[in-house]
């Protein structure tokens, strides 16, 4: 569904991204692992656009996307979950799901519905600003936001970023029920061993370039791996 | 104990130094010899008051800045009181405002309607830049840029193509609103400081060119005998300008009186205003007016939502810029003579002054300020060399006490009932 073909990307002179190919098909929870500063965030923001490919092809649904505007393929069916959560905090937790279906209109009552049965917390704040819930319901609003546009893909960043282990936990087990639903997901996370249990497939990203790439029970005992991102 | 007397006598020492270089010291010319002399009496004790008045505020700080915390709130948006609460109770609180300002000229002197004209140019200014500024998030520094050209819109297709008032009206506020467009267009990629500073140079252009292009504009001289407006083809002259046409007074069969003009001046500047409060309303409770204040917030989370920031910056730069437009052609109109002076940087800092006064994006707490930036000029005109002064007094003020503005945004939307 999406794929990348020695994708490079550049900023300025430095190279952040060097030849890196991966794909995601559907249905799939494919992860994306890889130390502070390997590329992972800068993956992610080229296949958004911003910053854009140097080299390389980035196909969605079968449609090359490498040079299409950023708002356009964020309307296209994939849907973001920015690192850090990135909430509207002076709006309310209706306002936040709003904004998510700005552009998609059709279904929204259900929708709205549908995120809030996955997300109960929600629902008890539904009229709180966000700015002033925990870390771990504003990342439950971020992924709510998110899936509010309907997305066949659904992309996470560090959702895990700043959380408590339960919550961690929580929001896992959120992703899991996702899948059960059909959604394709791509997480890209630092907490490999929780993203990786999870996922069906994995990559590791290092220095800009995709090291390793297998089944994720495989990378999870893989000793490289182990060491480099398990801690042994 | 011992500090605090000696931090209060020190600050009221400091009063006195600097009270008495600008107070205690006059400059006269006698003959070719410029003097310094000291002044007479009573601006001294006048000073010696301030001095002391500096000096117990000093020293009870604890106990003054106990009642203004209470008065700064605690940050967020007052409540409103009792009487103002519900949708309804404010329709009708709108209502009966509403009509008191359309009796008011009929109560008052011609001087005090010419004031409240005034009041309401920059009532629609603020509300304008309120858009741009309150709700978007631009500073935009250059915003009498639009003012002029809504202005010279008006002043020019009168001058050179005999355009009548309401016609040039949309006129002047399309081209205002195509000028932010294109102004927008490289801009908007700029963001805080460096937005600032390029509409700040934009604001300086137009008022250079309107300056220096004497062949279309007059240059300094300006543009003078711009026609007031005319109800429905009337007049409000004493003899009409044209053979055969009819004025004001001869229609109504009453006696000529320059009243009528003040007043239906004032109550189109009136319906301006409420026109442009509820268009703004609408825009805010519209997809883009609530896309612009989650743009304000956070751009990277709209970006990351499909909203193209780009344009919707664009948007609010060219709304705001339109109400401008409307704002400078009803000052031409008003004025009858306009020149590249009415347009300084001075007047964008009042607008700013009265979006930022009002509290960001509030409609109400716009007019507010804007109400007080002008009136309270006129009203301190007897302290004349020291009204600027006391201006600024005030803005120090209010700084100290509600930084957040008079009314702060009231964002619409309910709370949740916490019991």
């Amino acid at each position: 569904m999406l794929a990348l073909e020695k994708v490079h990307t550049h900023y300025g002179p430095i190279e952040a991204l060097k030849g890196v190919s991966l794909n995601v098909e559907k249905g799939e929870i494919v992860t994306l692992i890889g130390a502070n500063g390997a590329g992972k965030s800068t993956l992610l923001m080229t296949v958004c656009g911003d910053p854009r490919a140097s080299s390389g092809t980035i196909t969605w649904k079968n449609e090359d996307i490498t040079q299409t505007e950023t708002a356009k393929i964020m309307r296209s069916g994939l849907a973001v979950v920015p690192e850090g959560r990135r909430v509207f905090s002076a709006m309310t937790v209706e306002e936040n799901l709003a904004m998510g279906g700005f552009f998609n209109n059709t279904n929204y009552d259900e929708r709205m519905e549908h995120v809030l049965e996955l997300f109960p917390r929600l629902k008890e704040r539904f009229s709180q600003r966000a700015g002033t819930m925990s870390g771990g319901e504003q990342q439950m609003l971020a992924i709510g936001r998110a899936l509010m546009s309907n997305p066949e893909l659904l992309i996470l960043d560090e959702p895990s970023l700043g959380l408590a282990p339960i919550i961690i936990n929580q929001i896992f087990e959120i992703i899991e029920m996702l899948r059960g639903e059909g959604t394709t997901i791509f997480l890209v996370e630092q907490n490999a061993n929780q993203a990786l249990r999870l996922a069906d497939r994995g990559y590791v990203l290092e220095h800009g370039k995709i090291v390793l790439e297998d089944t994720g029970q495989n990378l999870l005992v893989n000793e490289d791996v182990r060491k480099a991102y398990l801690g042994g | 104990m011992q500090s605090r007397f000696s931090s209060a006598a020190l600050a009221a020492g400091v009063t006195l130094i600097l009270g008495f270089m600008v107070l205690g010291i006059s400059f006269s010319v006698e003959g070719v010899v410029p003097t310094l002399e000291v002044s007479e009496s009573h601006k001294i004790i006048g000073l010696l008051i301030g001095a002391g008045l500096v000096f117990l505020l000093q020293y009870f700080r604890a106990e003054v800045s106990k009642v203004t915390t209470k008065m700064k709130g605690d940050g967020q948006a007052h409540e409103l009181p009792a009487f103002m609460r519900t949708e309804k109770q404010q329709r009708v609180l709108a209502f009966w405002a509403v009509g008191a300002l359309l009796l008011f000229p009929f109560l008052s002197s011609r001087g005090a309607v010419d004031i409240a004209t005034l009041t309401l140019i920059y009532v629609m200014l603020g509300l304008g830049l309120n858009v741009v500024v309150g709700l978007a998030g631009l500073l935009d520094l250059g915003y009498v840029g639009f003012y002029a050209v809504g202005a010279y819109s008006y002043a020019l297709l009168n001058l050179y193509f005999d355009m009548s008032f309401w016609m040039a009206l949309p006129i002047a506020g399309a081209l205002a609103a195509l000028f932010g467009y294109l102004l927008g267009f490289p801009v908007l990629r700029l963001r805080g400081d460096y937005l600032a500073i390029v509409t700040l140079g934009f604001g300086e252009i137009i008022r250079i060119l309107l300056n220096n292009w004497t062949e279309l504009t007059g240059g300094p001289n300006g543009i003078a005998r711009i026609p007031k407006p005319t109800l429905f083809g009337l007049e409000f002259s004493r003899r009409p300008s044209e053979e055969g046409a009819t004025t004001f007074h001869e229609f109504f069969g009453i006696s000529y009186s320059s009243e009528y003009k003040v007043i239906f001046l004032y109550l189109m500047a009136l319906l301006l205003v409420l026109l442009t409060i509820y268009v703004i309303r609408r825009l805010v409770r519209m997809p883009i007016g609530r896309a612009w204040e989650a743009l304000r917030e956070d751009d990277i989370a709209c970006r990351s939502l499909g909203l193209n920031p780009t344009n919707i910056k664009l948007g609010a730069f060219t709304i705001g810029a339109s109400f401008a437009g409307f704002a400078g052609s009803f000052f031409a109109a008003r004025q009858g003579f306009i020149s590249p002076e009415s347009f300084t940087f001075i007047e964008s800092a009042i607008i700013l002054a009265i979006v930022v006064l009002g509290g960001m994006g509030s409609q109400l707490g716009v007019v507010l300020a804007a109400c007080a930036m002008t009136i309270l000029p006129e009203m301190a005109r007897e302290f004349d060399e020291y009204r600027m002064l006391l201006f600024g007094l005030m803005m120090v003020l209010m700084m100290i006490w509600r930084p957040q503005g008079l009314l702060p945004m009231k964002r619409p939307h309910l709370e949740l009932k916490r019991d």
